[in-house]
């Protein structure tokens, strides 16, 4: 068993589900011969052929909507966006078309649309967004995000075989910052649906997903060496379906809940969260329910301007040792 | 002076009919006469129904475009997993061409449980994937990438199945438009694309939706063969789409055919056109309605007697009659199937809580 990349990890998913189901096929900006704007696709073209790589015109609507024809009939279509900022280009496919067809005409469309997300890369305010709040309102769309090399394996597989269609994000600040071991031969799934205890605690709960549950990790970690606060970790996975019992699980343990994410704050899935955890948790609550965020602004360039903007170890810090106070 | 008697006239041999143009026999004739009229019949019914407020929404009629709609449909191989449409609002006659029921239409329009979308959805957006036709959404363009899709499918699997969809004057103006007929280009892919110029875009004409005459001028830019062809011309097109389908079919790649025709009722039966100019509807419906010249062709041409139709005509009355008597009562949906099914897992929206106080 070998260490292998985040990126890695999800190149063995797409890999070993293109050998084991012959109606899976990718699709999107530069993936073919070139591998994808970040590799993640390399040498899949050259292991499965033209006809299951597909390179296409700067379009994500038509790959989006081709995707979508396609997965009608039979297809198991995988489309790229080379950087998750360019997915408000097929919005309207996506919000209209996808996330309609089951509902208004029956239709099944087991598509995932993927691509590279996030920020703390200096990649500016067009390659550095997250997304999810913007699909998170949509009936008819799942959202995983992993936060780990297991699972971005696990969750690509489990989105590829998923019958709905599935967007699924990817943190580019995770790509090769990351490294696991994963077990030979086995099929690592991970479930849709399925949040993950990330670490134990009992003083508060942190809830979050993506980049920024290493962030929360790394805070923990100061926190037990310094304040010797014990605190819980609750890595979502899958924004839609949320896991609802497991975020009530661990509030009813530490009755505190510090919510961090990386994208913005308003209209942020933060908000959502908490408002779940006043309908189904509030007699279990000894303080209010705390976000951690970006600030609302366009992510800037500069390092000083992105590293301000984005929420930072020493912030969920600082914000948890206000809340363990509280 | 000797008289001389004209010579005899020889009586004139027996007239014999032209023959029927693009490979059509009389019976398929018959047939796509009895779609023209089943279509017209049809949205005549609806409209009766309209008014005692049966239509639940608002109806939107194909008038003057049912000549266009069922001969384009029917150049397609149809039957159980053939060649493959998308209709738009005004392509009722192909929806009825590659199999949709008229009792599905009225329990469409009428909200119906029984309803292919259970009262999800409204008119003519529902579809057949084993008959081969796909409901449109509203937002016009989005199906040109979908049937982009459905057409690489068949390119991918090898299947010599074509894909066709519509797009009006004004839905060449969409961004998704032009991505979807792009990507189709450049793949290569087995698919005809009939772009219905009928002059409005709800109330919009041509001139302010494009700054060259046809829509074929559009496309030709992309790569893609185009044509122009007179849209109430019911055989004009289906001899156009026929060469299309099978260019298509043949490894051709994408084919566009732009059919001229007159959009004679307004964007829906609410509207009262007054940005259409005085008589110029009045004018299309006197000189060039569809079905007229269908008619005035078949029969001067002797490919048909006047009975035949007159009793096609009786028998599509009847079915309508008896597709609205056997759906008009059915039931409204359960308010609670309304939760159900916006995934495959999990299975149904969960209900409020204060709707269990």
């Amino acid at each position: 068993m070998a260490e292998i990349t985040y990126l890695e990890a999800l190149r063995q998913g797409l890999r070993e589900e293109m050998a084991r189901d012959e109606r899976v096929f990718i699709l999107g900006e530069d993936v073919g011969l070139y591998g994808g704007a970040f590799k993640v696709t390399e040498g899949l073209m050259q292991q499965f052929g033209e006809g299951r790589v597909i390179d296409t015109p700067i379009s994500e609507a038509a790959i989006v909507g081709a995707a979508a024809g396609a997965a009608h009939m039979g297809m198991r279509p995988v489309a790229e966006m080379q950087f998750i900022d360019f997915i408000s280009c097929a919005y309207d496919m996506l919000t209209n078309y996808v996330a309609t067809a089951r509902y208004r005409a029956g239709l099944a469309t087991p598509l995932v649309v993927r691509g590279p997300c996030g920020g703390y890369v200096r990649g500016g305010p067009f390659h550095s967004q997250n997304v999810e709040a913007a699909f998170f309102h949509t009936p008819g769309l799942k959202i995983v995000y992993p936060a780990t090399v297991a699972d971005a394996k696990g969750l690509i597989k489990s989105a590829i075989r998923d019958e709905d269609p599935v967007i699924y994000l990817e943190h580019k600040w995770l790509y090769r910052r990351i490294k696991a071991e994963l077990p030979d031969g086995a099929d690592v799934l991970t479930p849709i649906g399925e949040a993950r205890l990330a670490r134990a605690g009992d003083a508060l709960s942190i809830v979050t997903y993506g980049a920024t549950v290493w962030k929360a990790l790394e805070a923990a970690d100061l926190l037990a060496q310094q304040d010797g606060l014990s605190v819980e970790v609750l890595d979502l996975r899958t924004l839609v379906p949320m896991d609802d019992a497991a975020i009530m699980r661990s509030v009813r343990k530490t009755n505190k809940v510090l919510i961090v994410h990386e994208d913005t704050r308003t209209g942020g899935l933060a908000g959502e969260i908490a408002a779940r955890i006043n309908e189904q948790a509030f007699e279990w609550l000894d303080g209010p329910i705390m976000r951690v965020t970006a600030h609302d602004v366009p992510l800037p360039y500069a390092p000083a301007l992105e590293d301000f903007v984005l929420p930072q170890t020493e912030d969920i810090v600082k914000a948890a040792r206000w809340l363990a106070k509280y | 002076m000797t008289s001389r008697t004209a010579p005899p006239i020889p009586a004139p041999p027996p007239r014999e009919a032209p023959p029927i143009p693009a490979g059509l026999t009389r019976g398929q004739l018959l047939e796509i006469y009895r779609y023209l009229r089943l279509t017209r019949i049809l949205e005549e019914r609806l409209v009766a129904l309209y008014k005692q407020s049966k239509v639940i929404g608002g109806l939107f009629r194909s008038l003057g475009q049912e000549g266009e709609s069922v001969a384009s449909a029917y150049a397609l191989e149809r039957g159980s997993h053939k060649d493959f449409l998308s209709p738009l609002i005004r392509n009722l006659g192909s929806m009825l061409v590659m199999g949709a029921q008229p009792i599905q239409i009225l329990r469409q329009y009428m909200a119906k449980a029984t309803s292919p979308t259970g009262g999800r959805e409204l008119n003519v957006h529902f579809g057949d994937l084993e008959r081969g036709y796909l409901g449109q959404i509203s937002h016009l363009g989005d199906m040109i990438p979908v049937l982009a899709g459905i057409a690489l499918t068949f390119k991918l699997r090898g299947e010599r199945r074509v894909a066709l969809v519509y797009i009006g004057d004004g839905g060449t103006s969409t961004g998704t438009f032009h991505e979807g007929l792009n990507f189709a280009a450049v793949q290569r892919v087995p698919l005809v694309v009939i772009g219905e110029y009928n002059h409005w875009a709800y109330s919009t004409p041509p001139e302010k939706q494009f700054a060259v005459p046809h829509l074929a001028d559009r496309v030709r830019g992309y790569g893609v063969p185009a044509s122009t062809v007179d849209g109430n011309d019911v055989l004009a097109v289906y001899a156009e789409t026929k060469g299309a389908v099978e260019r298509a079919r043949g490894g051709g790649g994408v084919q566009f055919i732009e059919v001229k025709t007159y959009r004679r009722k307004g964007h829906a039966e609410h509207d009262d056109q007054s940005y259409v100019p005085a008589g110029e509807s009045e004018r299309w419906a006197r000189e060039n309605d569809p079905i007229d010249r269908y008619v005035v062709q078949v029969l001067d041409n002797e490919w048909a007697q006047a009975g035949e139709l007159e009793e096609i005509d009786a028998r599509v009355r009847a079915e309508v009659d008896t597709a609205t008597d056997a759906c008009v009562n059915d039931p409204a949906p359960r308010p609670e199937s309304a939760l159900p099914s916006v995934y495959a897992d999990p299975p149904a929206a969960s209900l409020h809580w204060y709707r269990s106080l």
